[in-house]
């Protein structure tokens, strides 16, 4: 059994020792070091302390055999035959994981009503989908899924399997890497392959400060979650390629105690704050009417249009959609700022914003310090053929 | 009815450094506080109460400085708490600790809901709920943004998905992890506080579980491991585009396409 081990002897300063402990696990009892719960194992005890003051010793674990596992699987996410794209997402990664060791990809379906609507996978470049169509597993529910991706497992036995970090994924995902006594690495936004079929796992951690670079060394299946639009999709090909293989499985393994009721389409967020996307009318926009243009922008990348204290105090825009230090702060993915100058006030409110992309006329404009991509120019002269490209873009 | 949270102690801040030499994480002096997520699992088991009446235990894992949570929950209204608390389970990952709580509550008896908040802040993985869940071999539901109707045998609730609401009808005992959007929390009670000061905390040590199997917790129990932490790469480069207005739209385009959102 792993075990950390002090060796009283050893220690000459205890306080020195204890501060060694950024998680303060190490505390003094009567003259003596203790370990107590809050020890995570870091080992950093052992490293930086004086020599043989802590040990850590390890025991051999009987090592499985990995090249029983084979194959890299994705889990395919939908409603109704409506497939998720972070499913292509993740198909194309699988691809990409599966060529460096030469394994085949997979993909698995659940689903009722699924003959016709799996064949869209054949243009993906997956060598086997694996479906599940019966009417029991019409909707998500958590037992018959599990029961379901636990039976793909044992029969094919995939070295790896992807699942899109969506609801459906992030509670089935875990409940099946229980079932199966495996690890599970959530939010990855790297994956690579290493020769012996370790999936290097790489996630943010404490808020994304830090980036951890995670194993599954004696564990198979690997498992992991990555979010939608972190991967790239492939090309859809024309030509279908890959086995479709319907599977069977006992009509014990379908119970549930989760009944679906209804499925509704939720309402639009109408919050600045909720948006993904933001695109931020400033003093720079001349006329009311020109509004319309910065929205229909929104519109089109799917987000909600903003704008600055001066055009929220003219009436122009509502005061809900203000930003700032008077306003609301915001952290969308991406910002457009149109003819803002970027006073402090104004920044405070949304410089935690993943991307920002400024247009200003004016280069020495004080919004171009926090933005990502520095437009020089008038937003009349970019927004209009911006519109034009998304729009056909749109039409093809 | 008797419910069951599961509440968490985590760091104040997520402000945290890697020391660039060692690659090791720089934490002193980080004060803490309880999830804030498990302020809407808390606020939600007191609401069910007023309506059905019943018991709320809350329960948490860590070390004993995690027990100031406890009497957080005491002071919105819990009635009991328990911390599971061992040297044996440190350095659990997502299976080991979930494994860990699902004994703890084993040894406290049968609940007919457990609760949890959707995600920790410090974790971020909002995995362990539903492994929790699996080990009781109870059903869940994630995401949990309404409760809907509460019957004698099961509940109805929303289940947020992104652009869509499932509303499911759950049998009990199940497991439900609740987001922001189901109550907002109340504030803890000086009254509540006072009158719960003296109120033991059932404490579960390693020797109290079930399964004393030393493989299946903490460090020795988890199939994942760190291999190292770093710094992100930080992308603070900034790009200045000229030129006339069609080519800074053109550029805008690709720049579109590159983030996703074309």
């Amino acid at each position: 059994m792993a075990k950390l081990i002090i060796n009283q002897s050893k220690i000459d300063n205890i306080k020195e020792f204890i501060s060694i402990c950024p998680f303060g696990a190490l505390e003094e009892a009567a003259g003596e070091v203790r370990v107590n719960a809050a020890c995570k194992m870091c080992k950093l005890c052992v490293k930086k302390g004086p020599e043989g003051a802590a040990t850590y010793l390890e025991e051999k674990v009987e090592a499985i055999d990995k090249s029983l596992w084979k194959g890299i699987a994705v889990y395919v996410d939908h409603i109704d035959g409506e497939i998720h794209p972070v499913t292509y997402e993740l198909i194309g990664k699988a691809r990409e994981l599966a060529k460096k060791i030469n394994h085949p990809v997979y993909a698995i379906m659940m689903g009722s009503n699924m003959k016709d609507k799996c064949k869209e996978l054949l243009h993906y470049g997956i060598d086997k989908i694996f479906v599940y169509d019966f009417k029991e597993l019409d909707r998500f529910k958590i037992e018959p899924y599990t029961a379901v991706f636990k039976d793909f497992i044992e029969n094919i036995k995939p070295t790896a399997i992807l699942v899109g970090a969506t609801t459906v994924g992030r509670q089935l995902a875990p409940r099946v890497a229980a079932r199966l006594r495996t690890g599970l690495t959530a939010d990855c936004t790297i994956l690579d392959m290493s020769e012996d079929t370790d999936l290097i796992q790489i996630r943010p951690a404490f808020g994304g400060n830090i980036m951890a670079q995670i194993l599954t060394p004696n564990h198979r299946p690997q498992m992991a979650t990555v979010r939608y639009k972190i991967m790239d999709a492939p090309k859809r090909e024309s030509e279908e390629s890959g086995e479709i293989v319907f599977c069977n499985i006992a009509s014990e393994h379908l119970k549930t105690n989760v009944e679906v009721l209804d499925i509704i389409k939720k309402e639009k967020e109408q919050f600045i704050e909720g948006a993904d996307v933001l695109v931020v009318a400033g003093r720079g926009v001349k006329k009311e009417e020109d509004i319309a243009m910065l929205s229909e922008l929104a519109d089109l990348l799917g987000g909600q249009l903003a704008c600055t204290r001066p055009m929220a105090e003219a009436g122009w825009m509502e005061a809900k959609r203000q930003i700032g230090l008077s306003g609301r702060t915001v952290r969308p993915k991406l910002i457009i700022t149109c003819g803002v100058s970027g006073a402090i006030q104004f920044v405070a409110g949304m410089n935690h914003s993943e991307h920002i992309i400024a247009i200003n006329k004016d280069e020495k404009a004080p919004i171009f310090k926090v933005a990502n991509d520095c437009l020089v120019g008038d937003l009349y002269d970019i927004i209009p053929g911006l519109i034009e490209k998304l729009k056909a873009s749109k039409g093809a | 009815m008797n419910i069951l949270v599961c509440i968490k102690q985590v760091p104040e801040t997520n402000k945290v450094e890697v020391d660039p030499v060692t690659g090791v994480l720089k934490r002193n002096g980080v004060s803490s506080k309880m999830n804030p997520y498990d302020l809407y699992a808390i606020e939600t088991a007191l609401r069910i109460r007023e309506e059905k009446g019943g018991t709320i235990t809350v329960i948490t894992m860590g070390p004993n400085q995690a027990m100031s949570v406890i009497r957080e929950a005491f002071s919105m209204g819990a009635d009991k708490g328990a911390i599971i608390s061992d040297r044996k389970f440190g350095g659990a990952d997502v299976l080991a600790t979930s494994y860990t709580i699902s004994q703890g509550i084993k040894k406290l008896g049968q609940f007919d809901l457990i609760l949890c908040g959707k995600q920790t802040t410090d974790g971020d993985t909002a995995q362990v709920g539903p492994e929790v869940a699996e080990w009781l071999q109870i059903p869940s539901v994630s995401n949990v943004c309404r409760i809907k109707e509460i019957h004698d045998d099961s509940i109805i609730v929303e289940m947020d998905m992104t652009e869509d609401i499932e509303i499911a009808k759950v049998a009990f005992p199940c497991l439900l992890s609740v987001g922001k959007d189901i109550f907002t929390p109340r504030l803890p009670s000086f009254l509540k506080k006072q009158a719960s000061k003296e109120r033991e905390i059932t404490v579960i040590a390693f020797d109290d579980l079930e399964d004393k199997n030393e493989k299946h917790y903490g460090l020795n129990g988890s199939p994942t491991q760190v291999q190292r932490i770093f710094p992100p790469e930080v992308n603070s480069e900034q790009v200045i585009w000229k030129g006339n207005g069609l080519e800074l739209a053109n550029r805008l385009y690709d720049k579109l396409e590159e983030l996703k959102l074309v």
